[in-house]
This record gives C-alpha cells, structure tokens and sequence, in this order.
C-alpha cells in the first residue's frame, strides 16, 4: 500500500503486542453503524497516472506566465530567482513542523528572525511577526491588533475605500459578531482626507492602502498625527505592496503604526492566489498587541546565540479564551522564501526590480495615453499600477485582448466588478516581467479594439 | 558552528541576483518620494545559497526521521505532491484570471470539494480557509449566522472541552462569543452529567475534538450530540485528528455539523516550518449557504459532456470571504493527488495503520511511563513523562534527552488535563523498526532517569546550542537585527 511500508508479518506482531487480533479490533469505540462506511472516492492511481492527468489540467488553464499578462489588483507576475525555489525545496526546510524544539529547528528560526529584520527594515518599522495568511488576513488582524489595544472599549473602524475590496470584505468577515461600526467606504469615491474627518474617540484604527488598490500612492504626510489627534492615539494601519518599498519612503518614516500587506511580490509564484504571505509590522510599544507568531534572539545555557518563539503568553494555547487571535500555523515556507528573495536580490538588485515596475508602468501609460479613447485617470506618480478609462466596457476589451487580437494577451482587471461609478474602467499592472515587447503589444491591441469598433460607442 | 546572520555576511557593494536591464525609455523618479537608504544586505547568490543551505542543516526534519509530534500528524510528505503543485499551469495561474482559462484549475478544486465531502460524510465544502485555526473561525462564524438567521439571536456560548486545542476557544473569543469549558470524565470522555447541566437555549454549539486530544475516542458521541442538537446548538469537529477516521467513520454521518480539515496533517501536504497550511471546511446540509465564498461549481448549462464547466459561485447566506481569493492552491494540488492515489481502501488503511502504529508503540512503553487514561488508543495518545523513582525529571528533560539520540520529541506539556503530559503521534508512515527504535530510546531514558537524572537535565548535549533561555527572549525582546552603532 502506497506509503505504508508494513509487511503482514509485522502488522501480526504488532497486533499481539498490543494484545488484539485484529486491526478492526480497535475501532470498537466507534458506534457500529457508523463503522467502515462507503467513501466512494474515485479508484486509485499510480504516481504515473496522477501525473498524466495532472499535466492535463496544468495545460487546460492558460499560464499567465506564458503570455502578455496585465493584470494585477493584489496578485502580481514577478520574476523569482532560481535560489528561491532551490531553497525552498529542501526537505530541511519544508518538512520540518513549527520550530517548538529550538535545539534542532535553528534553521528555521535563524530564517524567520532575518526575514523579521529585512521586513522591518523595507517597511521602516520596529517590530514584524512571522506573517498572517496574506494580506487580507494581515488587515483583518490589524484590525484586532487595535481592538486589542483599547482593551476592546473602543468600537469603531474607518477604512478607506480604496483599500483592496478584498481586504474590506475580509475585514468584515471576520468582525461580524463583534459589534463594530465600519465605516469610510460606503461613498467609494470619499477621497482620503474626508476619510480621516470620520476618525474619532470612538475609532481604534484607519485602515488606507498606499499604493492604493487604484494604483495610485497617498500622501502620507501629517496622516499619522491627524490620526492620533483627531482618535486619541487611535491606529494608523496601512497596507503597502513591499515591492514599492524598494523605491519609495516608507509608510514607517510618516509615523504609521501598523504597516502590513500581501507578501507575494516578494519572491512568491501567482499559484492561482495561493499560498500567498501577510507580512506585518507594528511599532514595538504594541510588540505585545500584536498577534502571530514572533522569533526572537537569546543565549543558550554557554552562552551561545540562538533564537527561539518568544512573546508567547500572548498567544491562543495559552490564553485560550482571552486570546484575541487564534493563528497558530502561519505561511512559514512563504517567509522562507521571502527572506531568501529579499537576501539574493540584495539592497542593489531590490531597488532595481522596483525601479523596473515603475519605469515600465509609467512607459505603459504613457504609450496608452498616446492612443486616443483611452484615458489614464490615476494621478502620477504611480508604482506599478494605474488606471484606464477605456470606450467599451472592460469584459468586452478583456475578451478581445484574450480571443480576438493576434496573440493572447491577459488584460487587466474589471474595476467595475468592485465600484459601480468606475464601468469601463481597466486597472493596469505592468511588472518587470513585461517586456517593452509586450507593452507595445498590448497597446497596440488596445488600438486595435478601438479602431476595429470593437465595441459599442 | 554557528551561522551568522545574512546581514553579517554582508559587504557593501556586493551585488546579488542580476534583474534585467530597463528596456523602455526611463520615466522621471518622483525625487520627494524616494526613500533615503534601503538597509538590506548585500551577498552574493554562492552566499545566499550557501547561507541558508547551512541553516537547513540546523534543523530536523520529517525527512531526516520520525517526528511524532501528537496532534500534529507529521506523516511522510509524499514528493510527487511537489511535482504536482510545481506544474506551471498551475504555479503561472493567477487568481483573477477569466474562468474559462483556469478550468483545469477549477476543476480540481472541485473534486477536490467533492472527495472531502465523501471522505466527511458532508453536504458542501469551502477550500478557502488558510489553516486549521482558520478553519475553526470559519466553522464558529457558519454556526453563529445560522442562528442569526433563524432568529436565535439569543445564543452566545460555545462549549469547549477541558482538552481541547487552544484554538477552539481563541477561534469563539474572536467571533464575540462566550466560551463555557466542559470538564472530562475519568475515561477521558467529554463528561455527560456536566454538559447535561450546561446545555441550553443559549448554546450555539459545542466544538469537539473526537479523536480527542487524549487520543481517545469519545465514547458518548451519541449521547453529547444529542444532548447538543436537542438544545437547538450545533455540533463543531475539530478536524486535527482525522487520520484516525479516514473510511472508519465519516462525522457528517456521525451528527457532527460542521468541521475542519488539516490538509497538512490528515493529507499529507508538508507543514514548511509553519505552514502554509490549508483547512477546508465541510458542513451538513442546512449549513450550506453559510459558507465563506466563493466555491466551486459545476454548471450543468454550460456544461457538455466531453467538457463539464466550472464557475465559482458564492452561497446565497455567506458569512462572506475568510481570505483573498481562493484558498491555498499550491496546497490543494498536493491534497489532491494523495487523496487520487489513495481511494477508498487507501483511506482505510491510513487510518487502520495510523490507530496501529500508535498502539504498538504505547503497548512497548506503558509498563514504564504512566498511562492516565488506560484505553486502546487512536492515532495518538498520552503519558506521563514523569515517574515516582525519578521525581526531579520533567516532561521537558525527557523530551530534550530524545533530541540528544537523533529523535524528534513528542508534544509536551499538551493537553493541558494530563500531568507532564507526553503526546506522541507515529502516523501510518513509520515502519515497526522506526517505533521499536524509537520505543527503546525512550525505555533507555526512562533508565537514565532513574540513575543519571542530571544527564536529562542537562540534555541537549550535541546540538548547535543547547537549551535556551526563553525568559531572557520574552523579558528582554530581540525581535529584529540591529546594526552596531
């Protein structure tokens, strides 16, 4: 039997050793009707055979690695150095559990304690745990960080509407049964600095996104202080794409107090979203609010530097009931594989990845802007990111660009799907992985569709 | 030796992985944007490659050995599994893309849904939540909107067990609900006189762990879910000890309403250090339309017969998302080629071989380490790791010598019910020689503790560094790299 190595011979001793005849013996506990049910699973295969038809799903999906692909909106196509994987498939490392034996798990523990370091160093921030799920989860807990540290007295939240709708939804997700007010983003087109006039003594926490889910970056200055003017130190979160962070001053030099996001630009493959990586940081007078797991430096019994998980009292097996978090397995392989991403590309090669989506986005822009019926709405400068005002619904394009253009290209994301008042409006990622070729391209197929009257208009 | 860290090993102008040149004109850098400096380190990739090849020899690993950590189910990670999840139609998929491009995709998510509803006995499943603690807030919110809708607005209290993980009541306190704690019998069993007096219209559920986390089966089932469904609550199952049911019991069947899966435990995908993880949720028929969404469907219009169709559909009563997109992809590609080539009889096996593995080895120690609940045991179970010779070694000492032989230890200290508390798991995957090895090292120790005891103590004596000292770490933190001033 695949996996199981026993012989009848040995299943024979180990039965008289416990003293029973049969394996079927010590099921007896379970109630007889329910005992060996039916399961009807499809029959087994070889490793050979789930292998073939592996392949054959593999190749009905379009591989957005394999063509001209703009779309973005949280997930994004990166180029992932060969080490990463490498690493990462060492059986070292990605068969070992949780590192609650320090003693033999430095490995992992050393890994998560740099990429703790690198994190806060991108992010200008004090303290980072070992990650969230991704960085809905990541806002989510943000969100419990700053209940937390009102003792859960205050009840309001103010989240910008042009955070990932994703995240908002997660965010009310898992507030449900909370009793919180959510407020900031019914008005979709509440520019931030209304946003902040919401923030009261009543509010623990504003939640931006910068850049912005549109693209587009927001002006950070004084946001901190008004936050904790207008709320009585109530909580700046702000989520980020680290990949900006390369190039652009950190939401921790402007004062936020939590600073969080979606780790997968950071060495991590689209997988059809998944798994991704919550990066998170706080400011370390909240180290104790903050909830996941954290590494951290100590001496052994000779004195020798080690690591180990630390700051655990705060944690769900001890607190149990009083825990405001129950994370417990994190994206520990993704953390892995973001401090290695972050350790090869190194200080140069970072900047420079960031430096390519910037230059290459705004190349996008401006070639579409260039076109005619085509409007780019998001205010420059941008990241990696921007928004186009197109003449025909984006469905409509997206199936041209995808069916009925000379080569398949994966356009961007439909902005109507989330906001109303945006219909035929594109959300546009352009990345390093887009090549001038694929750029030119795109707009020309843009052009195409616009001049072939593709469309109703 | 130690390693350093990779900002030690660094030297300033030292450049790493190479990026591509820019091929477009450059646009103008927004200059009071720009962050002063990027403090990241500077190696090279041999330095990259080699400094964290030697980390990954400072850890155990499921590869290396056995690692039978009780309720952690650390069974062999198959390495097909990772062939499967590496296929670059899958890897190069993003979430956002048209459905009719991400079939292949979307129709192993849904047998995959499938196979976890048959192997449960449920009626629907969500793939969505990250890991079993996610699982367990998703499960909380599904039974806490059921209610809600139907008016129940009265009900507030989960009923946890004294021995279940902490996670069913951290996942209650996260939902704004309250957390009433049911005492266990002396047979380990959740005890019945206690919950009947706790029962009530205020009950939204009970959640439990069956195998419980003694490694016992609970022998009331049917009288606690009963007792819970005649109150109008619901039943949760915590998921984490599946392995001990595959094709023996399916919960659904059983009365349990609503549960979590460990795909990183009960299916073998790999726990990487600490996850990812992937905890798909199955629910009974009335709980259906409370899934998080969106789940996968088959859509029978769109569908032929050479090529069904699949669409993501969100339940009408969603609790709403648990996460961005879709679930742990990656992760359900592994699940789902062991779940392929297991079936049936595979499951069946799993589970007879994963409850045997775990007697054989409690039937060669149980003469030394004292058995608090003296029953045949599931896929795990519980001693003391303290005896009356040797009163002055503790759990911990018995668990640090293990490492000092090349062996994992169990889960210590874990359920909190059990003084000293040894939890060990074998899993299906080990042969009888790796439990005898394993149960001789520990009647070796039980020896050593009765006449060296400070060998225990003192132990580990062979690793990178020895015992270390959590306090120091937690009174003082050092959670982040400084550089010298």
């Amino acid at each position: 039997m695949v996996y199981i190595p026993h012989t009848d011979e040995e299943r024979q001793v180990m039965l008289a050793s416990i003293g029973v005849e049969r394996i079927e013996q010590l099921f007896n506990d379970i109630p007889e009707q329910y005992r060996y049910p039916t399961l009807g699973l499809p029959e087994p295969v070889s490793e050979m055979e789930i292998l073939e038809e592996l392949q054959e799903l593999s190749a009905a999906n379009l591989n957005a690695n394999q063509v001209p692909t703009f779309l973005g909106a949280g997930a994004y196509r990166h180029w992932v150095p060969s080490v990463v994987d490498a690493i990462i498939s060492r059986g070292e490392f990605f068969t070992a559990y949780t590192p609650y034996q320090p003693e033999i798990s430095q490995g992992t523990l050393q890994a998560i304690f740099e990429y703790q370091s690198m994190i806060c160093d991108l992010t200008g921030m004090e303290v980072a745990n070992a990650s969230h799920y991704d960085g809905a989860t990541a806002a989510a807990e943000a969100v419990l960080q700053a209940l937390n540290v009102f003792r859960l007295k205050r009840k309001k939240i103010v989240l910008a509407p042009t955070v990932h709708p994703q995240y908002r939804a997660v965010v009310r997700t898992y507030a449900q049964g909370l009793g919180l007010e959510i407020v900031g983003d019914e008005d979709p087109t509440l520019p931030l600095t209304k946003v902040v006039e919401l923030v009261d003594e009543n509010t623990a926490s504003l939640i931006i996104q910068s850049p912005n889910f549109l693209g587009e970056l927001e002006d950070l200055t004084g946001l901190a202080d008004e936050v904790h003017r207008r709320g009585k130190k109530a909580l700046l979160a702000v989520a980020t794409n680290p990949l900006s962070l390369g190039l652009l001053t950190p939401p921790g030099a402007f004062g936020a107090d939590i600073v969080m996001g979606e780790g997968q630009p950071l060495g991590l493959g689209l997988n059809f979203g998944g798994p991704y990586l919550g990066f998170y940081t706080t400011r370390q007078k909240y180290a104790r609010q903050m909830a996941g797991r954290v590494v951290g430096e100590t001496v052994d019994v000779e004195g020798k530097r080690g690591y180990v998980l630390t700051l655990s009292t705060r944690e769900q097996h001890i607190r149990r009931e009083k825990a405001t978090s129950n994370i417990c397995s994190n994206q520990g392989l993704m953390v892995l594989a973001a401090a290695v991403y972050l350790a090869a590309l190194g200080k140069q090669g970072f900047r420079k990845i960031a430096e390519l989506n910037y230059h290459k986005a705004h190349y996008a822009a401006h070639e579409i802007a260039a076109l005619g019926g085509y409007e780019i709405v998001s205010r420059r400068p941008f990241f990696n990111e921007f928004v186009v005002r197109c003449p025909a619904p984006v469905a409509e394009l997206n199936h041209f660009l995808l069916e009925g253009y000379d080569y398949t290209i994966i356009g961007g994301y439909d902005l109507e799907r989330d906001y109303p008042h945006l219909a035929q409006h594109m959300l546009v990622a352009v990345t390093e992985m887009n090549s001038r070729e694929e750029i030119d391209d795109f707009v020309a197929a843009l052009a195409e569709f616009r001049a072939t009257g593709g469309y109703h208009g | 030796m130690a390693e350093p860290l990779i900002y030690e090993l660094s030297v300033p102008g030292r450049e790493g992985a190479k990026p591509p040149q820019l091929d477009v004109p450059p646009a103008e850098l927004p200059v009071d944007l720009l962050r002063e400096e990027l403090p990241l380190p500077e190696a090279s990739e041999v330095d990259v490659v080699r400094h964290f090849t030697r980390l990954s020899h400072l850890n155990y690993s499921l590869d290396e050995g056995m690692y039978p950590l009780g309720s952690c189910t650390m069974k062999y990670n198959p390495k097909v599994n990772e062939v499967a999840a590496r296929m670059p139609g899958f890897t190069g998929l993003h979430p956002l893309q048209s459905e009719e491009t991400v079939q292949g995709a979307l129709y192993l998510m849904y047998h995959l849904q499938e196979a976890i509803q048959k192997i449960g006995g449920f009626a629907g499943v969500t793939l969505q939540p990250a890991a079993g603690a996610h699982g367990e807030l998703t499960g909380v919110l599904i039974m806490q909107k059921y209610h809600l809708d139907r008016g129940e607005t009265q009900r507030d209290t989960i009923l946890v067990p004294d021995s279940a993980h902490g996670t069913n009541p951290a996942s209650t306190n996260m939902c704004g609900l309250r957390t009433v704690q049911v005492p266990s019998d002396e047979r380990g069993n959740v005890d019945l006189d206690a919950l009947q007096s706790l029962v009530g219209e205020h009950v939204v559920g009970l959640m439990l762990t069956n195998p419980n986390t003694l490694g016992l089966f609970d022998e009331n089932l049917e009288e606690i879910i009963a007792l819970v469904h005649g109150c109008g609550g619901l039943v949760y199952g915590d998921g984490a000890n599946m392995s001990a049911l595959l094709g023996v019991m399916r919960p659904g069947e059983a009365g349990i309403d609503v549960m979590h899966f460990n795909l990183h435990k009960t299916f073998s995908t790999p726990h990487g250090g600490g996850g990812p993880g992937s905890g798909p949720v199955g629910v009974v028929e009335r709980l259906v339309d409370f899934l998080p969404g969106p789940v996968v469907a088959q859509d029978a219009e769109l569908s032929d017969d050479e090529a069904p169709y699949f669409t993501f559909v969100t339940p009408p009563k969603s609790i709403g998302p648990v996460k961005s997109f879709w679930g742990h992809f990656g992760v359900l590609a592994r699940a789902h080629t062991y779940i392929r080539m297991l079936g049936d009889e595979g499951m069946k096996r799993v589970a007879e071989h994963a409850v045997l593995n775990a007697n054989y080895l409690l039937s060669r120690i149980k003469d030394v380490y004292p058995l608090p609940y003296d029953r045949i045991c599931m896929h795990e179970f519980v001693v003391a790791g303290h005896f009356a010779e040797a009163p002055g070694v503790r759990a911990l000492d018995i668990a640090k010598r293990l490492i000092d032989y090349g062996l994992h230890p169990p889960t210590n200290y874990f359920p909190l019910i059990v003084h000293e508390a040894l939890m060990m798991e074998p899993t299906e995957t080990e042969s009888q020689q790796s439990i005898d090895a394993y149960a001789d090292i520990l009647l070796k120790i039980a020896e050593e503790a009765r006449t060296h005891p400070e060998v225990l103590h003192d132990a580990p004596h062979h690793t990178p560094v020895r015992r270390l000292d959590e306090v120091r770490a937690a009174r003082q933190p050092v959670l982040r790299y400084r550089r010298e001033a």
